[in-house]
């Protein structure tokens, strides 16, 4: 292969960068989205063919071995069902993590024992953060895929030995800095940061999977730029800077969606709480109905809001709700959803199955755009959603959960909630939402009672 | 490593943080999820330095890492596209399209 000289390939780099950062402004809209697609797959495709003309490369076997056999894992990866995405991601934060974490590696043992302080740092950096990000990605992805238990598992001291670790990770890289000839030190800097990965997740549930889904992908971010500052790589620098910008916006809107602090959800396992709500449920009376007297007030209704929550993914009712949303929208009744930022298990989840279900994405509000319309709502319908509609974040000072900024959905005229069983919430929080006078509770599960309500539509549609 | 290279290094990286920011803080949360499969694919450009060491053949442990690299990175440029474009495909207005 002909070898071209660093200007022309800086300059591809240049074109390279330019087209990532129009790729991620194009992703702004529905609209433009794929055209931002199109834009990152062709500054790809440039920066890897100049990468390939550079005057170092000697050898292309290992190359093409390594690009047919990601590619290879890529496109399984590539095709997975939509519901099964979150896992797919931490899986991939977890291989970005991974190809980081080796070539920092790498670059230290062709480099010891003369390694510049500055570069040592950043190499540290690049290795100590794609190591955890690789385990507790992998973890992450495991729990998602539900081959780990889902349940947060903690014990007493936790925080202190997950601290711990990471403070000896950082004491040996602070040593590595001023002796860089010390290579036997090295894998310990990877070792005791894989299993401070593990250690990290461990007591993560899975109600705060998009936090930290996005919190690893800011992470595997930042290793990429630390890696551009070791191989001094603008184009790497920039890339790795927009992923762990993406990332940490995402980690801050999911966090403020549950009201909590990173650090809460990072040391502070959910769970413990339930203590003080959980008291007095059983003088409570709920009103219940069935599919029949859903369909018919249904029906009646001008505006219904649908408010999907993880349990409808679970239930894999999306399509018979959409089944349902084209039945109304049929006779006429204004019909729309509202999503609340930590619906599903990574963030957007919900739009992407909804979407999936064709139900068109105009009809997907966000919970700003939302709250505004349930006191003209006739009917909010809840499927699989308990938390983010709990009332108690609103008003209850004692609650867990108070101050989390919640989906209005007591304010609608009627409420219907589709639930298997009045168990409570990830949160162990019981929902004063089901004992108001105009709720009514459909019990059942949501893909068959979606489905009861659909035919009721339709039978009576022949009368 | 001369000072002037790092601190033209830092101020890249800056830069770089603060168009993200700004471009990402923009971003409807409807399109969140194929959001982070794209900033994925994107993160795999670290690719580039996977291949380099892959093929300078500087030393067998770096010519076997970067191989194992190329595969990890690589495979998140192909799925990462890939499965970002499937979902923005199934993203559909129910007002007609303007041709």
């Amino acid at each position: 292969m002909a070898h071209v000289s660093n200007t022309i390939i800086e300059i591809i780099y240049l074109i390279a960068t330019a087209l990532f950062i129009l790729s991620l402004k194009w992703m702004s809209g529905p609209t433009t989205a794929r055209r931002g697609i199109r834009a990152g797959e062709v500054g790809m495709a440039l920066a890897i063919g100049g990468t390939l003309l550079e005057h170092g490369i000697v050898d292309y076997r290992w190359i093409a071995i390594g690009l047919v056999l990601g590619a290879i894992i890529g496109v399984p990866l590539g095709l997975v069902q939509m519901t099964a995405v979150p896992q797919r991601t931490a899986l991939s934060h977890a291989f970005g993590a991974c190809c980081v974490t080796l070539v920092g590696t790498a670059e230290f043992y062709l480099r010891t024992p003369y390694v510049p302080r500055f570069m040592m740092s950043v190499l540290s950096l690049e290795v100590i953060l794609g190591a955890l990000t690789f385990t507790g990605s992998l973890m992450a992805a495991g729990k998602l895929q539900e081959v780990l238990p889902q349940r947060p598992i903690t014990y007493k001291g936790q925080n202190f030995v997950n601290l711990g670790l990471l403070a000896i990770a950082v004491a040996i890289a602070v040593r590595l800095v001023m002796h860089p000839g010390q290579t036997h030190l090295f894998p310990f800097m990877i070792g005791i940061p894989l299993i401070f990965g593990v250690m990290m997740i461990v007591p993560i549930g899975g109600a705060d999977m998009p936090t930290v889904i996005s919190l690893l992908n800011s992470y595997a971010g930042l290793s990429a730029a630390a890696m551009g500052f070791v191989l001094n790589s603008k184009l790497l620098i920039i890339a790795g800077a927009l992923d762990g910008s993406s990332g940490f916006i995402l980690s801050v809107i999911m966090s403020k969606a549950m009201n909590r602090s990173f650090a809460n959800v990072l040391f502070g396992a959910f769970g413990q709480v339930q203590s003080s709500a959980a008291a007095d449920t059983e003088a409570k009376t709920v009103r219940s109905a069935t599919a029949e007297e859903a369909a018919g007030i249904l029906a009646a209704a001008n505006k219904v809001i649908i408010v999907p929550g993880y349990g409808m993914a679970v239930a894999q009712a999306q399509h018979k709700v959409r089944e349902l949303y084209d039945s109304l929208t049929k006779r006429g009744v204004d019909v729309k959803f509202a999503i609340h930022p930590v619906a599903g298990r990574m963030p957007g989840h919900m739009n992407v199955l909804l979407a999936e279900a064709d139900i068109p994405y105009d009809k997907l509000m966000d919970m700003d755009d939302a709250n505004p319309e349930f006191p003209q709502t006739d009917v909010a319908l809840v499927i699989g959603a308990n938390d983010v509609t709990n009332p108690a974040a609103r008003t209850d000072v004692s609650s867990p959960i108070y101050g989390m900024p919640i989906l209005d959905v007591d304010k609608a005229r009627t409420i219907m909630v589709i639930k298997r069983s009045m168990s409570p919430g990830f949160a162990g929080i019981d929902n004063p939402l089901y004992y108001l006078d105009k709720t009514l509770m459909l019990f059942g599960d949501a893909k068959g009672f979606v489905g009861d309500i659909v035919r009721e539509l339709s039978g009576s549609a022949h009368h | 490593m001369s000072p002037d290279l790092i601190i033209n290094s830092l101020f890249v990286f800056m830069l770089a943080g603060f168009i993200g920011f700004e471009v990402i803080r923009r971003i409807s949360p409807l399109l969140h999820t194929p959001l982070m499969s794209l900033t994925n694919a994107l993160d795999a450009i670290a690719v580039v330095g996977a291949i380099a060491l892959a093929g300078e053949g500087k030393s067998t442990l770096a010519t076997i890492l970067g191989t194992i690299a190329v595969v990890a990175a690589f495979s998140n440029v192909v799925g990462g596209f890939l499965i970002t474009d499937r979902m923005l495909r199934m993203f559909k207005s129910s007002r007609p399209q303007k041709p």
